[in-house]
């Protein structure tokens, strides 16, 4: 049983109030922070930490947090990115309703490193329960003198807000997620300048993910070094994984990065294997943006190491042969999945998502959805798949923000690695059309 | 000053100009296209990404690569930078993608767009794009939307460039009463409850439009651009400079327009009175044909500054004197 940093006490009833919270060794490292360090000294604890970004796309924090301009008399921003909403992603909504407190610590110690005076939690509009649960604690916290004015009589002063979106997919990227927390339309900013110099407000600015802000308190407390003791290589710590799909046993797992994929998905400590004893047939690791892969690279990798859950196991062999550790939202489907309506479903919600500001991603994902619209309804034809290659190759790196990959990269993937069921799509379109079709032509019932 | 290097030319441009702005100091057929972006409009570019270009090395300091293509209008050079547009094939094979993404939701209507002729979309499909397209799909339509007695908003055309937007944000008068509604594919221009933009500026936003999706009702259907002839001219108007263009079809003043340089960039914003009610030669002082490129479609009658008014030319502006000195008229017989 790995150790569990963020999550340990999560099941301890009452553990959303402060009083509990508290108990269990809560908001110690505001005290250690703001009493025993200066704010240089906290960064310098995360750098070591080697603690890596956990929204995506795995950019070390500590690194992060070095690059923030730090101009004299211009006010400075933490910014949480809680606009959770990648399809098979769903670990932060969990880590805020059960322990609010947790991130509310997180925030106070960074913001302090950060030297912020205002931070803010954008939290997805659909999460309403969520920034209630939220709201109650910062109460709580402002009413223990965590929050406000001089802090524990340290002098520093933090407000902290919760600003809920309108529930776009688009608004998690931080620029757009900016924008829209100013009060405008949520669309991605081109880049330079990068947030760090002009975010919030143009004032310099860092934006984290939850689950990255929430392990802060944790490297305070318990040294950054020892912090990098867990894990393999360069990811470092623990990390939590929202699995879904065909498993015996879905839910949220904290692991220690390092666990071999197999263990993870066949360990009775985790997932406990594919439901109703089936064959696993694909996962995809890390989130509905990073590439599917079949079970025999899933779990070995193409030079027939086993694959750990790390970010650079994940994507060993680029994306020919590897995905990307991504959000941790693992997606495993089992050998009845029909991978070609999932990847239209997928490239629904993209098309559905994207903000429709640059022309590759506004007019390609719409694109690829009714390709695959068509190839699933037993419409396509045979240059339709090379022709989805081809718009995912012309929409990928030419766009203003991630999106653009997120929507082409499932695609492609799913034609690299399961082109036969693309074909027999185009080949048997009345089989494959039918209620419970499978590749290679079978059925399933229940 | 920094020192950059484009297509294997070496120019010397002020620090904070754009890669796009450096390669039209150098100017012909290396500079890249433009969709969105617009020198007057602050906050513009960057959405179309016709103007990716390919940065082989970042600058003098840190010569590595840029890892993707980036956007040449937005991007501030750096002392030291190359940069590859038409000698790089990879750019030209993306640029030809995004013509591709940008007419699969186009109606492709030219024959009975008023743009035609003076179209961005136009011009640029025809020089990147092929001739054919792989999209069997629908395309998306919209409903036209009436905005008014003299502009008419026609979004299946739209291409999304958000210039328009930035002329109510930072040209006209009063507050923006359209924008962006909607998102991706269904994203449209419009104004939300159905309202009629008017102020003394705001038909600049035909000027700006790329494509036909916003166009001059006193002008629609009258007309194809390339049968009429433009002539600059000027009155004292107390809210714009009066510095127009007259489109004239025989004797009779068909449109009005703003001048704009060889990009297609307005110079100096006009105001409605002269855009859309002056329409007698005797409200203007006429200086003398326009300056139309000899590559658009419009000069396509071998028109190209014939003449000249001799009597006023000293009364010109200095604008359009430096024009004239750049463009001399054609002298007659040789």
């Amino acid at each position: 049983m790995g150790r569990k940093l963020l999550t340990e006490h999560i099941n301890v009833e009452g553990i959303e109030t402060l009083d509990v919270y508290r108990k269990h060794g809560g908001y110690r490292s505001v005290e250690k922070a703001l009493k025993t360090m200066t704010p240089d000294e906290v960064v310098e604890e995360v750098k070591k930490s080697g603690l890596r970004g956990r929204g995506g796309a795995g950019f070390p924090t500590g690194l992060k947090w070095s690059f923030l301009a730090k101009p004299e008399g211009v006010p400075r921003y933490l910014v949480c990115n809680a606009d959770e909403s990648e399809p098979g992603t769903f670990k932060d909504r969990q880590l805020m309703s059960k322990l609010p407190h947790l991130l509310i610590e997180g925030m106070i110690t960074g913001s302090y490193a950060l030297g912020a005076n205002t931070s803010y939690i954008y939290i997805r509009g659909e999460l309403l329960y969520v920034l209630r649960i939220l709201e109650k604690a910062i109460a709580e916290a402002y009413a223990a003198g965590f929050l406000g004015k001089n802090i524990l009589g340290s002098g520093y002063d933090l407000d902290l807000y919760v600003h809920p979106g309108g529930g776009a997919y688009i608004c998690g990227e931080e620029t757009a997620l900016l924008e829209s927390l100013e009060g405008k339309r949520g669309n991605p900013r081109n880049k330079p300048p990068f947030p760090a110099v002009q975010g919030l407000y143009a004032r310099p600015t860092v934006v984290n993910n939850v689950e990255s802000i929430a392990a802060v308190p944790v490297i305070v407390n318990e040294g950054g070094d020892e912090y990098a003791k867990i894990g393999v290589g360069k990811s470092t710590g623990t990390k939590l994984f929202s699995a879904c799909g065909h498993l015996n046993k879905p839910g949220i797992y904290e692991i220690e990065l390092g666990l071999p994929v197999e263990e993870f998905i066949y360990s009775d400590e985790y997932c406990g294997g594919i439901w109703k004893g089936r064959e696993l047939k694909a996962v995809v690791a890390g989130g509905s943006s990073v590439p599917i892969l079949p079970k025999e690279l899933i779990l070995k990798t193409a030079a027939g190491e086993n694959r750990l859950m790390t970010y650079e196991s994940l994507s060993d062999g680029g994306f020919v042969t590897g995905t990307m550790l991504g959000s941790g939202g693992f997606i495993a489907m089992d050998e009845t999945t029909n991978i070609v309506r999932n990847t239209w479903n997928f490239s629904r919600f993209y098309h559905h998502e994207s903000c429709g500001q640059c022309s590759p991603c506004r007019e390609g994902t719409g694109w690829l959805e009714k390709v695959l619209h068509r190839l699933v309804h037993g419409h396509g034809q045979m240059q339709d798949i090379d022709l989805l290659v081809s718009v995912a190759k012309q929409i990928e790196g030419n766009t203003i923000c991630p999106l653009g990959e997120a929507a082409a990269w499932p695609v492609a993937a799913a034609v690299r690695h399961f082109r036969d069921e693309f074909e027999w799509h185009v080949t048997h379109p009345q089989e494959a059309t039918k209620a419970g079709a499978i590749f290679p032509g079978k059925l399933v019932t229940a | 000053m920094a020192k950059i290097t484009f297509d294997g030319i070496e120019i010397e441009v002020p620090d904070g100009t754009t890669i796009l702005n450096a390669a039209r100091q150098i100017g012909g057929a290396i500079v890249p296209p433009a969709m969105c972006y617009y020198t007057p409009l602050k906050g513009s570019g960057g959405k179309c990404r016709a103007c990716l270009v390919k940065v082989a090395a970042g600058s003098a300091k840190d010569p590595r690569p840029m890892p993707k293509l980036v956007a040449s209008c937005i991007t501030p050079v750096q002392d030291g930078m190359v940069v590859e547009n038409t000698t790089n094939d990879s750019v030209l094979d993306v640029r030809k993608g995004i013509v591709e993404m940008l007419l699969i939701n186009h109606p492709l209507d030219c024959p009975v767009c008023d743009q035609a002729g003076e179209c961005d979309l136009q011009n640029f499909a025809f020089e990147h794009g092929v001739s054919t397209t792989r999209y069997q799909e629908e395309r998306r339509t919209f409903e036209k939307i009436d905005i008014g007695p003299l502009i008419q908003l026609h979004m299946t055309r739209c291409i999304l460039c958000y210039r328009c937007v930035y002329v109510a944000d930072q040209i006209s008068e009063g507050d923006r009463i359209h924008g962006v509604l909607g998102r991706g594919d269904a994203a449209e221009i419009g104004t939300y409850i159905e309202n009629i933009i008017d102020n003394d500026f705001s038909g600049n936003v035909i000027d700006v439009c790329p494509v036909g999706a916003l166009t001059d009702k006193t002008f629609r259907f009258k007309q194809r651009v390339w049968f009429t002839k433009p002539v600059n001219a000027h009155r004292d108007c107390p809210k714009c400079s009066g510095n127009v263009v007259l489109w004239y079809k025989g004797n009779d003043v068909l449109r009005t327009t703003a001048r704009k340089d060889q990009y297609g960039e307005v110079k100096e914003w006009i105001c409605n009175e002269c855009r859309f009610e002056k329409k007698e030669t005797s409200d203007w002082t006429i200086e003398g044909p326009a300056h139309i490129d000899r590559s658009s479609v419009i000069s396509a009658n071998h028109y190209e500054l014939p003449v000249l008014n001799q009597s006023v030319i000293a009364d010109l502006p200095a604008s359009t004197q430096r024009e004239l000195e750049q463009n001399p008229p054609l002298k007659l017989g040789s």
